[in-house]
């Protein structure tokens, strides 16, 4: 399937234009003398939409966004960093890896929100606690893209290496640390998005500022309208970050097969 | 199928010179999951001297690439030992360049960092490496496709990253297994003359392993054949007194080529019909 760019970005907005519509005339215009929707609980588009003006017009929204896209950026450089290197070591070390691999398991399984209130304990109310929230997700996904990445490299173009005569360093230089960072970018836009989640979760649990937070003061005082506001913004933000991690993906990867067309023949 | 080698036709004159690669009486057994132990390659010599261009054919999975790999040091023989210039080989043969039959350049790497990184292990700086490594694209007719990553190249292309890159670092001895097993017919043709160009240039010892009789005898200067497995023996070696220089494509229509052909194929197609009754000489 094929459509133009201009048609298909057409049919998107269409998409979000159908559903507002929708969305006002059930809140806004009275059927037999009732809302379908009341406004109080679903509040409207345009009241939503005026207060993500109001926030962004007044200036209080940015040092919620600055806090969690900080959060997110922290969580997001530790964990990938910690799951790195633990990848590698892992890898390179197999008996490491077995004595560990029901502890890796079973840290992994668990569901991190119940870990949120320690890390406020441990870590505070500040950034810190849902930076280690971020942390815990990250690193898992990274751990085993790394790892699995290091073990899977072709036998051929290590054969090929060795056979170059290089050496243990120089292996780790041009193949597994290429390797590893393939699936570490390979899984940057889950990494990124669970450090994002880490952090609006932590927030949402307890803080005194961030886009979770944001929202949990709405909530708290039955503000619909600043709990829509607060997620659409969240939803624009994700959108904002998920475009960044795609140029720096396609920038990076240029020799993966599939990003670029010029395949010669013959 | 102890037959004796027939191998004294191709060393008319004493080799004055240490042989490029010796392997004397070398056995490979696998390990077997099950239990026991399978063996590839039965007590096998094999001599290829300096300069000296031998091919191995055989049936599918007689052993032929694991009696490559024993010369490469990247198997270590059962029995016996391999010697390379008079010496014992113990881990990874240093003089000698490898061409795999897979993929096996970095596929991270552009056809120019892949050439230049086989110069890092011997110290060469970067700058040297690159220059080199262009010098070599050219040889190879690739100098246009430089920044082109592997999975940008044809597979013959992949192929002329791979040869360039084990030739810059100018081994003694060149072991290649089935390079050309991937490509299309006339690739492999034009393949097969650039490779007989640069090793004329640079003789280098070759042991080309492959499972086309006619690709060996139109590169070889010795053809060596080895038995159905398992526990495969050599049980041919025949001298290829053609001409060179050669081209591939015009050598196979010439009478003297059909004559040692039809010798080696007379001795082959016995052991190919054995493979195939044992369900192609497939490990267990």
């Amino acid at each position: 399937m094929k459509v133009n760019r201009w048609t298909l970005l057409a049919l998107q907005i269409g998409v979000a234009i159908v559903l507002l519509t929708v969305w006002h005339l059930l809140t806004t215009v009275p059927v037999n003398g009732k809302k379908l929707l009341d406004p109080f609980f679903f509040s409207t588009p345009i009241d939503v939409l005026a207060r993500v003006w109001k926030d962004f017009y007044t200036g209080t929204i940015w040092r919620h966004l600055g806090i969690t896209l900080l959060e997110t950026v922290l969580a997001f450089v530790t964990g990938a960093a910690g799951g790195i290197l633990f990848g590698f070591v892992f890898a390179r070390g197999e008996l490491i890896a077995a004595v560990f691999d029901p502890y890796i398991k079973a840290a992994n399984a668990l569901p991190r929100v119940v870990l949120a209130p320690i890390f406020a304990l441990w870590f505070g109310l500040g950034i810190w606690s849902k930076v280690a929230l971020g942390f815990t997700l990250v690193f898992f996904i990274v751990f085993f893209n790394v790892y699995q990445g290091v073990r899977d490299v072709s036998p051929t173009i290590l054969a090929n290496a060795r056979m170059l005569g290089m050496n243990e360093r120089q292996l780790l230089r041009h193949v597994y640390w290429p390797a590893a960072l393939t699936w570490t970018f390979s899984s940057l836009h889950t990494s990124v998005g669970f450090a994002l989640v880490g952090a609006v979760v932590g927030e949402y649990l307890g803080s005194a500022a961030g886009l979770g937070y944001k929202i949990q003061e709405a909530e708290s005082v039955f503000d619909v309208t600043g709990v829509f506001s607060g997620m659409l913004i969240l939803a624009v933000f994700v959108i904002v970050i998920d475009t960044i991690v795609t140029a720096v993906e396609n920038r990076l990867l240029v020799w993966r097969p599939g990003t670029q067309s010029t395949t010669a023949q013959g | 199928m102890g037959r004796p080698l027939l191998a004294d036709a191709a060393r008319a004159e004493p080799p004055a010179a240490p042989a490029a690669v010796a392997l004397r009486g070398v056995s490979i057994a696998f390990l077997l999951d099950k239990g026991g132990t399978y063996e590839a390659v039965a007590k096998t010599d094999l001599v290829v001297a300096p300069g000296e261009f031998v091919a191995i054919v055989g049936p599918t999975g007689c052993g032929k690439s694991t009696l490559l790999n024993v010369a490469a040091g990247l198997i270590s023989p059962s029995t016996g030992k391999a010697e390379v210039f008079d010496t014992a080989l113990s881990g990874l043969n240093g003089e000698a360049g490898y061409l795999f039959q897979q993929d096996a350049l970095m596929p991270w790497k552009t056809a120019l960092d892949n050439v230049a990184v086989a110069l890092e292990p011997q110290g060469v700086p970067r700058r040297q490496a690159l220059d080199r490594a262009r010098e070599w694209l050219d040889r190879v007719g690739l100098s246009t496709f430089a920044d082109r990553y592997p999975h940008m190249l044809s597979g013959g292309q992949k192929k002329r990253v791979a040869l360039a890159q084990v030739l810059i670092r100018d081994p003694r001895i060149l072991l290649m297994d089935e390079p050309f097993g991937p490509l299309d017919a006339q690739t492999r043709q034009i393949m097969g003359n650039l490779l007989l160009d640069l090793w004329a240039q640079n003789r280098k010892a070759v042991l080309f392993v492959t499972h086309d009789l006619e690709e060996a005898i139109s590169l070889a200067d010795r053809v060596v054949v080895m038995s159905a497995g398992p526990a495969a023996v050599i049980v041919g070696d025949y001298p290829v007194a053609l001409e060179r220089p050669r081209d591939i494509a015009e050598i196979r229509t010439e009478p003297r080529f059909h004559e040692i052909h039809k010798a080696i194929w007379g001795k082959l197609r016995g052991e190919v019909q054995k493979a195939y009754a044992l369900g192609e000489g497939r490990r267990p």
